[in-house]
């Protein structure tokens, strides 16, 4: 299967979008090669704007772009972009409902070698409270390209999470990513698994696995996390009885807290959560990483199995 | 613009200091003390510097002003009604539920706001933003951003003051009203920002010192910034907090606190005279 990491999609869809917008201005700190905004930097140098070590500054300096017509990109890794400068989110761009893209690469366990630090486990959480942020999480290299593109077009503060490690291509340039769509990719009646970023290629061997078993698991993409797509999660529910969430983030805050809150006020049904469970992580690699904090297809199955012995 | 002479300049300051008063009077509570300080500094701005029209807040060519100091908002807004942005009635509704004028700038709310702030140490991230955008599409706006001392203990002031310089900024203008007084006492005394002239010029930033209560030497520091070329302007203007009345002038503890009725009559006698 073809892979490819969703900073390589997004350091590729920048240029592309840089040559259609002449809006588009990007600004990282220090982390240009990381992120991949280096491509851009490279075709259009008199639009980039290298902040230095200074996500603070960093984030000011795009709240003073948007208000002047352009469309910021400002990317660091996750645990800067949305930890170091969460104030600077709040205040200058959440607060205003500034036009500002925070793609934030390196976000999760997958990281890896870098250790506990650099492992950023509660973005989600972090975005997901700002009032008016659009939060989305592309679950490989074609959809987070959409995704930039969408979020181009959009009017307003969107926080784009972005992986570091390659992962497998789930979808071809059929798929059409639409802001705040949740997508059913595989159909199911037994249990719903509804997976964001590289969850989803986890989530969808968990159901080839559970169907050798004679359980027929539904996938849902589940990439903007807000606004989250309650129809969709809703019809879901009622048509498996039962729901697991994956995603590589701490169970708190993220996509399991998004989905439950959906769960609870319109179909109230057995759900597990499958993610980080309230820990900081380690040095590894990130497949070992992943195994070891109960994030593979393994762990859904179990997971699955044990919300449908809930029913 | 307008541009007033230094009697009418003299007359509005009296007014501003008014406004600022009656309004944190009406509203029971707001940050008087750093809004007088830098009464004169916003006059000239206002009145004789910016490039700006009141009745067309969102026109592409103004020069922009960010406040950062969000919590000095009665003096920006006492100067922005007076130049014709709102009705000089509306100051009243400060604090109010409802109001345009909230108790920390917020740009969605009043047109002509060109930054929403209050968390300090973030406006000149945003005027570097804005300045290199002017560059970038060629137009010649200025953007002023004025800071208060204490807020200079934010990292994040710093961040900004060399990114301004590394991208050479001219069209950038800081203005640090150098009070000395934070809500916790001297400014040297809480961490002391010494020596700050010294800071900028090693930050590579041109450095004008003024006294931040005299019309002509703040008319001329703007204008000496304006000719300044390859890197940002910084004028740190000495200043009183509590400025133009007795009984609020280096005392800390008007910071963050609103006059009652008695305060409000006693301290308009003075400014009135």
């Amino acid at each position: 299967m073809e892979s490819m990491a969703t900073r390589d999609a997004y350091g590729k869809a920048l240029v592309e979008l840089g040559k259609l917008n002449k809006n588009v201005v990007v600004l990282d700190a220090d982390l240009s090669k990381s992120t991949k905004t280096e491509k851009f930097a490279k075709e259009f140098p008199d639009r980039f704007f290298n902040m230095g070590i200074a996500e603070q500054n960093l984030i000011g300096c795009a709240a003073g772009f948007a208000t002047s017509g352009k469309i910021p990109f400002a990317s660091s890794f996750a645990v800067f972009a949305t930890g170091r400068a969460y104030d600077q989110i709040r205040n200058s761009i959440g607060y205003p409902h500034l036009n500002v893209k925070i793609a934030a690469s390196h976000a999760g366990l997958t990281v890896g070698e870098d250790g506990g630090s650099h492992q950023m486990i509660e973005d989600i959480a972090l975005m997901r409270a700002v009032p008016g942020m659009t939060v989305i999480v592309p679950a490989d290299g074609e959809e987070a390209k959409q995704a930039i593109f969408a979020a181009a077009e959009y009017e307003g503060p969107v926080y784009i999470r972005l992986g570091r490690p390659k992962v497998p291509m789930i979808f071809d340039s059929n798929y059409k990513f639409i802001i705040g769509k949740a997508a059913v990719i595989k159909e199911g009646t037994d249990v719903s698994l509804m997976a964001t970023g590289i969850m989803v290629s986890e989530a969808l061997k968990a159901a080839q696995d559970l169907e050798k078993q004679g359980i027929n698991a539904c996938v849902v993409n589940i990439s903007t996390i807000k606004p989250i797509d309650e129809n969709t999660i809703t019809q879901v529910a009622r048509i498996t009885g039962a729901v697991v969430t994956c995603e590589e983030h701490n169970i708190f805050g993220g996509l399991g807290s998004a989905v439950a809150e959906v769960l609870v006020e319109n179909y109230p049904v057995p759900m597990e959560r499958v993610g980080v469970k309230d820990t900081f992580g380690e040095s590894g690699k990130p497949n070992q990483l992943l195994e070891k904090y109960g994030l593979t297809a393994k762990d859904i199955v179990i997971a699955a199995k044990k919300v449908i012995s809930r029913k | 613009m307008v541009v007033l002479n230094e009697k009418q300049l003299q007359e509005i300051c009296k007014d501003m200091r008014a406004d600022i008063l009656r309004m944190t009077e009406r509203a029971g509570s707001g940050h008087p003390g750093g809004s007088l300080s830098a009464v004169e500094l916003m006059a000239v701005l206002y009145f004789n510097v910016l490039n700006h029209k009141p009745q067309e807040p969102g026109w592409s060519e103004r020069d922009r002003f960010i406040l950062s100091k969000g919590h000095a908002c009665p003096v920006l807004y006492s100067a922005m009604s007076r130049s014709g942005y709102f009705p000089v009635e509306e100051l009243l509704t400060l604090r109010q539920l409802d109001s345009r004028l909230q108790g920390h700038p917020n740009m969605k709310a009043l047109p002509g706001l060109e930054c929403s702030s209050g968390s300090l140490g973030q406006g000149l991230s945003i005027s570097n933003g804005l300045a290199i955008a002017a560059k970038i599409d060629k137009k010649n706006y200025r953007v002023y951003c004025l800071m208060g001392d204490g807020e200079l203990q934010e990292g994040q002031v710093w961040e900004a003051a060399m990114t301004a310089a590394h991208y050479k900024l001219d069209n950038v203008c800081a203005i640090v009203d150098y009070n000395n007084l934070q809500i916790d006492g001297k400014v040297e005394d809480v961490k002391n920002i010494a020596p700050l002239k010294e800071k900028w010029q090693s930050f590579n930033w041109h450095v004008i010192e003024i006294d931040g209560h005299d019309l002509i030497q703040i008319f001329q520091a703007y204008e000496e910034a304006k000719g300044v070329k390859k890197k940002p302007t910084v004028i740190i203007a000495r200043t009183i907090k509590g400025k133009g009345v007795s009984f609020m002038e280096n005392v800390a503890g008007w910071h963050g606190k609103a006059p009652n009725k008695k305060e409000l009559e006693a301290a308009l006698k003075e400014i009135y005279g």
